[in-house]
Parts: structure tokens; C-alpha cells; sequence
């Protein structure tokens, strides 16, 4: 199944247009023809950057003085990523820099793993370290044991030195723990996956349908921004949460759905829209396959039944979809970015991808756009050795319809059975603290323990690099170079990093570290370069810019390639790339691959007496973990708190502000307390806390021991069986008012 | 001229942005802030509302803490923004007792800090910088003065209010509503 986001196919402009590749552009842009001065009216120098702090990368200015240092860092004002404006993660970016706990030295350990003993080495030594054992992997296992992990713009460097050296087995944790049963959903119904940034029209639209999402708390900046540009022109919002997040706040509707029944109200919404006659019926008629299908499907799934399951009342049901209707086509149900709650999950994205269609949202203003982006070549290399084997052959019959290599697959594929000829014997570890990222830590203990090697890049230390048997310190965004930023968007935009100021301590840049390691490994064929400069510039040229000019704009916007933003003019004839041609409500794929053809509502297991429901989510001056102990942002929220429903508080006798440690089904007790907050603005079967907290490595010492740790919570893994997916929505917590260690001891 | 801000509690999230923000063009020192975040929730499960302000100085016009300093640091400057002249300061700290918003802190310098509205920026024509960092765009600053002002034009548009009007300090940030 094809993941590449593709492009609105035409009948009409059939042909050429009809390939998924586009070839360079080399148009050029009218905009930012305004100077961009490299010395600002302070006396400051500013370079340009986009954004590392968080995936949405929005492009920026750093500002320097004279002395080298980093006075602040502005969003580009070209940038359609922030507009000119970052989020607080972006401003305080700085803090990733000076943070005096990075990582500073290569280092070797000297104590068995997870045992912090480490000691510091040269960049050779490290380096011929590494390349020695992996060649060793190569000789006896062969090259396809060595997995990369790898999260954030850097990690492409290191996936080309892997697949360089024989191994296509990378994956990235945003996938498999993340966004992945999204695109499985979109993919399977409209042919196209949704991509980063999401093509969602928010600013223009009437009707943003949140389920789950919680935008303003999660800061990705675009739409963020976007929604309250939609507030202003009076777009109504219905947020489906079972907690009144930010975005609840500001929704016309909050439905305080019970957890893990969103898939009953996403299909008697359908039921209403279809047996109500709200639906766009010419584009269902035109574009849809399967529709009476569906129609039959989810004939006696009423409001009313709905409500029995997700207590959302059948008026409010019925008031929402009419909501919805009215606003159609400009209307959005957005796809969400984190989805691995249930392991349902590929098939709540199914059913909100055919809202979307019912509703007629996709290629219209206010509901979805068809983005662009500017296609950077490869820098020419020979082509890359074929792997023989990948992680898919551990699990022959299974997440068939992955369309990206699964973390957690990876992981447990590297755990040795009988069966298998050969698991995982080293990881590389580029930018994800895997301890926290991936569910079920004994699996990922028990995996790193049988590995022959684990190699960590990061610029901080976290759990990870407690584990790894050596560290390569990289230096952070605002000290190197990075590939450019092509991604999708309205208009296609290209975006440069460069280094601000140069690298702390003995930090190097990822791409340097990656050749370096190649080099090592004999692979100087696919680094026939000086340095990354050299690399950058060949591709701008080849996408109609330069280096020198990419450093004077920071930001280039190109001109659209095809002119149809939205459908021009009514429904143009359209095949989307999906086996029928259609947008599939039925799928005969998924049918052939043994899952349900038509979503269902599956029910999950509740908690027990006692016991509420894990509910996570993000903090909008915090990225994961990852920003956890930079000082700017720590001082705006430096712990995270335990959301009771005061009936739930009332009843264990819990105050504001008390600590308290977290045990889950599995008795499973959280390494350090938590502070209690009693707020309304949560269900009683529920709790809620911001993930990220909860450090145990000493050698972050702002965030050691702060707040606690939801992932450690996170034992029970509902796999998706379509995709893989770690659904992480499926544990229970009670609360221990006194610290258990103590208990222990008494 | 008549400087003020008004501030839409429609759009805001809370991110903290406009935090940081000052925090960096002021080299306001880490564990200390001239604006911050508050979050009001009212009503009970699942009848609610929450509303999130960014406040900070509401540079008054019947200034509690200019009155109350004894040695004049705190003063009302051009278009009625309050102020502390640092080197006039003595830290006693009486206006930071006397403010109704607790917008003031002592700087470990010794001296009296809080918002200034961005006066050096202000004067280059550039807008406050938590104003020009905000990702929703739910701050307006301008000059009341001015009929053609942002600040002007959005408070003739839109329900707003103050915070502790009781206290008859006639703060000059507006809360949109």
C-alpha cells in the first residue's frame, strides 16, 4: 500500500499528470522578494532555522550577538508553518542549546547496561567502535540486524547510512506509536494519505469536528493558529473529549464521550447523516464506492443505541451531525495526529475519513486541500544494496496493511525465539528516548538486553542513553546543518537550517556523524562529499535555488504546480488511488486482508472498581520528553498533575496539590509521585495527565524526578491488527496516597 | 495617546508563548515573569467553562504602586505606561505589596521589575513582544487615542471587561469576552 502522499488525479489531465513523482520545479517564486538583511536594526546577525523543538518545524530567525550568543529566535514571517510566529517550545528553543546537562563527549561504557558508567572518548575511538561491530553483525548475522529508530529532520542521515550498508529496516516511533493508523484509515478510504502538516482547511472552515484532538494543548502551530482564525470568523467547533480540554473550551458542542467509544458515535453519526438525507449527494454518488453498503451497515446503529454506549445523548447526536450538514462541505472532521488509543484505531480513522466523504469535505474550502511541496532530489549515489530480509518476516501474518516499518515490531523482533533465524543484534537510536516512547518497557528491556550493540545520538541525555553502549553527543538544531524542509502545504515552500553558532562542547552535527560512520564502514561511495554544504547546494540548484540564496531567504515559497487547490469548478471527474478508483466506504481491500470491510464498534474492556482510565496528552510548552529539562520551558511547567474529577477526589479524600503515586492493573507503580488536581474538567471514570514527565536519569537534572511517568503506566498494549499500531488507551490506575517504597520497608 | 492591550480570552490557549517571549526580549531571569498564564474554570461536569487570560501590569491609570513608591521609580510614562527607572529603585517592595494584580517582582538585582509594555519596542514601532509572538493573535496593543488603532477598533467590536475593577486602579488591559 502506497504511504507517499499523492496528488488529486485528473481524467482530465490524464497522462503526464497521472505520475505520483513530480518532477523539479524550477519556477520562481514572486514573494519574498523583500531583502533579507542579514544584520537587523539591534545589531543582531540572523540566521535562518526551522524549528527542531517539535515535528511541525516552523521556520525561524536566530538572533546573535557579537559574542555568539543566541539573543531569541523568531518565526519566519514567509513561513506558512508559523506565519512569523512560533509556539513557546520554539521561542524557548534556545534552552535545548544552553542546557548545561547535554550530551558533550563521545562515550563508551564501561558497566553493563543501564548502569550509567560511561567514559569519554575521542570521536575516532567511538566511531571505529561502533563501525568494528557492526561489521562484525554484518560478517555473522548480515546487515539487516542492525535497525535504526529514529525521530526528527537528522534521522535521514543516518537511515542513508543504514540502507547504504545493507539494513532497510528504519523505523520511526511517529508511525507505529503514533500517527500510523490514520494513514492506514485515509489510505484505505480516499487512497491518499494525510501527511504532515494535515491539508485542513481550518481557517476557512464553518465546522471543525475534534475527536480527541486536543489543539491549543498540543501546539502544532498552523492549526493552532488556523483555529482561532476560525473562531474569529465564527466557525463552529465540537470537540469529542472525556476531558474539557483547551479546545472543548472554545467548541459550540463538547461531547464528554465515555473512553473508548468514539467508533459507536462516529457510526450513528453516519446512521443519521444517511437516514436523515444530510449528505452531499452528489459527491457520494460520483466519487463514493460502497454506499448502500454502508447504508445497510449502519442501519439500526441510532442515536439512541449510540447513546447506551458512549453517554452522549441522541438530541445532541442528531444536533451535531445537522451541525455538521449545514456547514458541509466546508466542513472538517479532523484526522487527528496521535492515534493508537484502542486498537480500533485504523478503523475509527476509517470512519472519519467517510464523514469527511459523506460530507463532501475532501478537495473543498474549509474541508481539505490538496497540498504541495517541492521535490528535493537525492544527492547521486550508487543504488543502495538490496536487503534480504526485513522485520516484516517476524510477523508473516500480521499488520498487513502497515504501510511504514513498526518501532515496536522492530523491538520485539529482537527479542530471539526459536523460530526465527535471526532478530535484531544492534540498534541504532537517533533522536527517541525508545524507553519512554515505546509501551510495554519490560519488551524493550528485555530486547535491549539481547542486542550486541546499542548505539544513542541525541543531544540530551534521557532513559535511552542509560542503555546505549556508546553515545554520539550531536549538537542541536541551532549548531548545524540539516537537509532542507520540503514538506506539503498550500504552496510549496523550501526551508534552510543552518548553524546559528557553532557546536557546544565536542557535539557534531548528525549528517557529520553519519559519514563519518560510513566512511568507517567503507562506504565512502555514498558519501562523496566534503560536507553537507556541498550536498545542500547540489539539491537547491536542482530545485531552482542555491545555497547562498536559500541563506539570505530562509524561507522560498514556489508557485503551485497545479492550479487545483480545492475542486475548481463543481466535481471534476477524479479517479483517487484506491483499488475501486473511488473513495472506498466499503473496502474490498480490507475484506481480502481479513478485517472488517465496514468499521464496527468494538467493546473494550473498563476499568475495574477502583481503578480510571489512563488518559494522556500533551502540554502546549512541552514536546514528549524531549524538552523536559530546557530550562526556558521547565520554568513555565516543570511537572505534570493528575486530573481528578472531584466526585473521584471526594471519595479517596484527595486535595489539590497532594502527591500521590499511580498503580496500574498490572501492579505496575509509578517511580514518582504525581500532584493531585481536582478539576471538573474531567470524567469520573477517567484520570489525565501530560506526558513526558516523570525522568529517572540523574543526569537530567531539572526534570529527574519530576511528576510522574505515564508511559512506565503503559503495560497493556491493544495492537492494532491492521497496522500494528500500540494502542496505549487500555490502562487502569488507583491511586496509593502513601509512597509504597516506604510501605515496603515498615 | 493612551497605550493599551486588549486581550481576546475567545482565542487563547494558554501556550505561554507571550511568556517565554518576554522572557527572552527582556532577559527577564528564568524563574520569574512579567506575564503569565491564569486558567479559570467555572460551572460542574459537564456544564462548564473555562476561561484562559494572559495577564500581566495593567499599567493603571490610578496606579496604586506609582502613588506608594517612595523615591518616584515608579512613574507614569508616555502614553500613561507604568514604569520603574531601575537605578531609583531601593527594592523596598512597597508596590508589590500594593498592586491588586501582583503583576510586580524583585529582580535579584535589587531592583523592582514588571511589564513595560515593550517600551523599547514600542518607540521602534514594533508591537510588545509577547503581542508579536502570540499564535492565535489574541492580543491587540495599541493607542486608545486612536479611533484607527487595532486596540480601538477590536473593543468597539466586542464585549470586554477588567480585572478587579473594584480596586478603582482603572487598568488599561482589556479582557475580550
Amino acid at each position: 500500500m502506497k504511504t507517499n502522499r499523492r496528488d488529486f488525479i485528473k481524467i482530465s489531465s490524464a497522462g503526464v499528470a497521472v505520475a505520483a513523482i513530480t518532477p523539479p520545479l524550477v519556477k520562481w517564486a514572486s514573494a519574498s522578494a523583500k531583502s533579507n538583511s542579514e544584520i537587523s536594526e539591534d545589531g543582531l546577525r540572523r540566521t535562518p532555522t526551522y524549528c527542531e523543538v517539535c515535528f511541525w518545524k516552523c521556520a525561524g530567525w536566530v538572533y546573535t550577538d557579537e559574542n555568539n550568543n543566541i539573543k531569541k529566535i523568531i518565526g519566519h514571517e514567509d513561513d506558512p508553518h508559523c506565519n512569523g510566529r512560533l509556539c513557546p517550545r520554539g521561542t524557548g528553543g534556545v534552552g535545548m542549546y544552553s542546557d548545561e546537562d547535554r550530551l558533550k563527549k563521545p562515550m563508551i561504557r564501561t558497566n553493563v547496561r543501564g548502569k550509567q558508567e560511561f567514559k569519554e572518548v575521542s570521536w575516532d575511538e567511538a566511531l571505529d567502535y561502533v563501525a568494528e561491530k557492526m561489521q562484525k553483525i554484518k560478517r555473522k548475522y548480515g546487515p539487516e540486524c542492525v535497525a535504526l529508530f529514529n525521530h526528527g529532520t537528522g534521522g535521514k542521515q543516518f537511515s542513508h547510512m543504514l540502507n547504504a550498508y545493507g539494513s532497510a529496516n528504519v523505523s520511526a516511533p511517529s508511525y507505529g506509536q503514533c500517527r500510523g493508523p490514520r494513514e492506514v484509515g485515509f489510505v484505505g478510504t480516499f487512497g491518499e494519505s494525510i501527511g504532515s502538516p494535515e491539508p485542513c482547511d481550518i481557517r476557512d472552515t464553518k465546522c471543525l469536528v475534534l475527536i480527541g484532538s486536543h489543539l491549543g494543548e498540543n501546539m502544532h502551530n498552523g492549526p493552532v493558529q488556523e483555529m482561532a482564525e476560525a473562531i474569529d470568523r465564527g466557525a463552529s467547533i465540537i470537540t469529542v473529549d472525556p476531558r474539557f480540554s483547551t479546545a472543548a473550551s472554545k467548541s459550540k458542542f463538547w461531547l464528554p464521550i465515555k473512553p473508548a467509544t468514539d467508533n459507536a458515535l462516529l457510526l450513528a453519526w453516519i446512521h443519521v447523516l444517511i437516514y436523515e438525507g444530510w449528505f452531499d449527494k452528489e459527491f457520494v454518488e460520483k466519487y463514493t464506492y460502497g454506499f448502500e453498503d454502508l447504508k445497510k451497515h449502519v442501519k439500526n446503529m441510532t442515536p439512541e443505541w449510540a447513546y447506551g454506549i458512549t453517554t452522549i445523548k441522541p438530541d445532541v447526536i442528531r444536533k451535531t451531525a445537522k451541525e455538521m450538514f449545514n456547514a458541509s462541505p466546508s466542513v472538517i472532521i479532523h484526522p487527528g495526529r496521535h492515534a493508537t488509543w484502542y486498537g480500533d484505531d485504523t478503523q475509527r480513522s476509517r470512519l472519519m475519513a467517510m464523514l469527511n466523504a459523506l460530507l463532501g469535505s475532501w478537495g473543498q474550502r474549509g474541508g481539505f486541500y490538496k497540498p504541495e511541496k517541492v521535490k528535493v532530489p537525492s544527492f547521486p549515489h550508487p543504488d543502495y544494496p538490496k536487503p534480504t530480509k526485513s522485520w516484516r518476516d517476524a510477523f508473516p501474518d500480521k499488520y498487513k496493511l502497515a504501510g511504514l516499518a513498526l518501532s515496536n515490531a522492530m523491538c520485539e523482533a529482537t527479542i530471539p525465539t526459536v523460530e526465527r533465524e535471526c532478530s535484531f543484534r544492534a540498534w541504532i537510536v537517533y533522536g527517541t528516548n525508545l524507553i519512554k516512547t515505546l509501551p510495554d518497557r519490560k519488551t524493550t528491556l528485555k530486547a535491549i538486553q539481547s542486542l550486541d550493540l546499542i548505539v544513542v545520538i541525541d543531544t540530551m541525555p534521557a532513559e535511552i542513553t542509560g542503555y546505549a553502549d556508546v553515545i554520539f553527543p550531536e549538537c542541536t538544531y541551532l549548531e548545524r546543518y540539516d537537509f532542507v524542509r520540503a514538506s506539503q502545504h498550500r504552496d510549496p515552500y523550501l526551508a534552510l537550517r543552518m548553524p546559528a553558532v557553532p557546536p557546544k562542547y565536542d557535539s557534531k552535527p548528525g549528517w557529520w556523524i553519519a559519514k563519518e560512520l560510513g566512511l568507517k564502514l567503507g562506504l565512502e561511495e555514498y558519501f562523496k562529499y566534503e560536507s553537507i554544504e556541498e550536498v545542500l547546494d547540489w539539491q537547491l540548484k536542482e530545485a531552482g535555488s542555491s545555497l547562498e540564496e536559500m541563506k539570505k531567504l530562509g524561507v522560498k515559497k514556489y508557485d503551485r504546480k497545479y492550479d487545483d487547490l480545492f475542486f475548481t469548478e463543481g466535481l471534476p471527474e477524479m479517479i483517487f488511488n484506491t483499488p475501486t478508483g473511488k473513495i472506498e466506504l466499503y473496502s474490498n481491500q480490507f475484506a481480502a486482508a481479513g478485517y472488517d470491510p465496514l468499521p464496527n464498534y468494538t467493546k473494550h474492556m473498563e476499568p475495574p472498581q477502583g481503578f480510571y482510565r489512563l488518559i494522556y496528552g500533551r502540554a502546549p510548552m512541552h514536546t514528549f520528553g524531549r524538552t523536559a529539562n530546557n530550562e526556558n520551558l521547565t520554568d513555565l511547567m516543570d511537572e505534570n498533575s493528575c486530573w481528578i474529577n472531584p466526585r473521584v477526589a471526594n471519595e479517596w479524600g484527595l486535595k489539590n496539590d497532594q502527591y500521590i503515586w499511580l498503580k496500574n492493573q498490572d501492579d505496575v507503580v509509578s517511580t514518582f509521585p504525581i500532584k493531585v488536581r481536582v478539576t471538573e474538567r474531567i470524567r469520573w471514570d477517567s484520570i489525565y495527565m501530560v506526558h513526558g514527565f516523570g525522568h529517572n536519569n540523574k543526569k537530567m537534572t531539572r526534570a529527574h524526578g519530576k511528576g510522574a511517568s505515564d508511559s512506565e503506566l503503559i503495560t497493556r498494549v491493544i495492537v492494532d491488527p491492521i497496522m500494528g499500531g500500540t494502542g496505549m488507551r487500555g490502562n487502569f490506575v488507583t491511586f496509593l496516597v502513601n509512597d509504597p517504597k516506604k510501605e515496603v520497608v515498615s | 495617546m493612551r497605550y493599551a492591550m486588549a486581550i481576546d480570552t475567545k482565542k487563547c490557549v494558554g501556550c505561554s508563548d507571550c511568556v517565554v517571549a518576554c522572557q527572552t526580549e527582556n532577559e527577564v531571569p528564568i524563574g520569574y515573569c512579567r506575564d503569565w498564564i491564569v486558567e479559570v474554570t467555572d460551572g460542574t461536569y459537564p456544564e462548564l467553562e473555562l476561561e484562559i487570560r494572559s495577564e500581566r501590569c495593567n499599567h493603571c491609570d490610578n496606579s496604586p504602586c506609582v502613588r506608594c513608591c517612595p523615591t518616584g521609580a515608579s512613574h507614569y510614562s508616555d502614553g500613561g505606561s507604568v514604569l520603574v527607572t531601575h537605578n531609583k529603585c531601593i527594592g523596598c517592595g512597597a508596590c508589590v505589596s500594593s498592586c491588586p494584580y501582583d503583576a510586580r517582582y524583585s529582580h535579584p538585582k535589587g531592583y523592582v521589575d514588571k511589564c513595560t509594555f515593550c517600551n523599547h519596542r514600542v518607540k521602534k514601532g514594533q508591537q510588545p513582544a509577547c503581542v508579536s509572538v502570540c499564535p492565535t493573535r489574541c492580543m491587540y496593543f495599541g493607542d486608545l487615542e486612536d479611533p484607527n488603532s487595532e486596540v480601538s477598533k477590536i473593543m468597539k467590536l466586542r464585549k470586554y471587561k477588567t480585572l478587579a475593577p473594584e480596586a478603582g486602579t482603572k487598568p488599561q488591559v482589556f479582557y475580550l469576552i
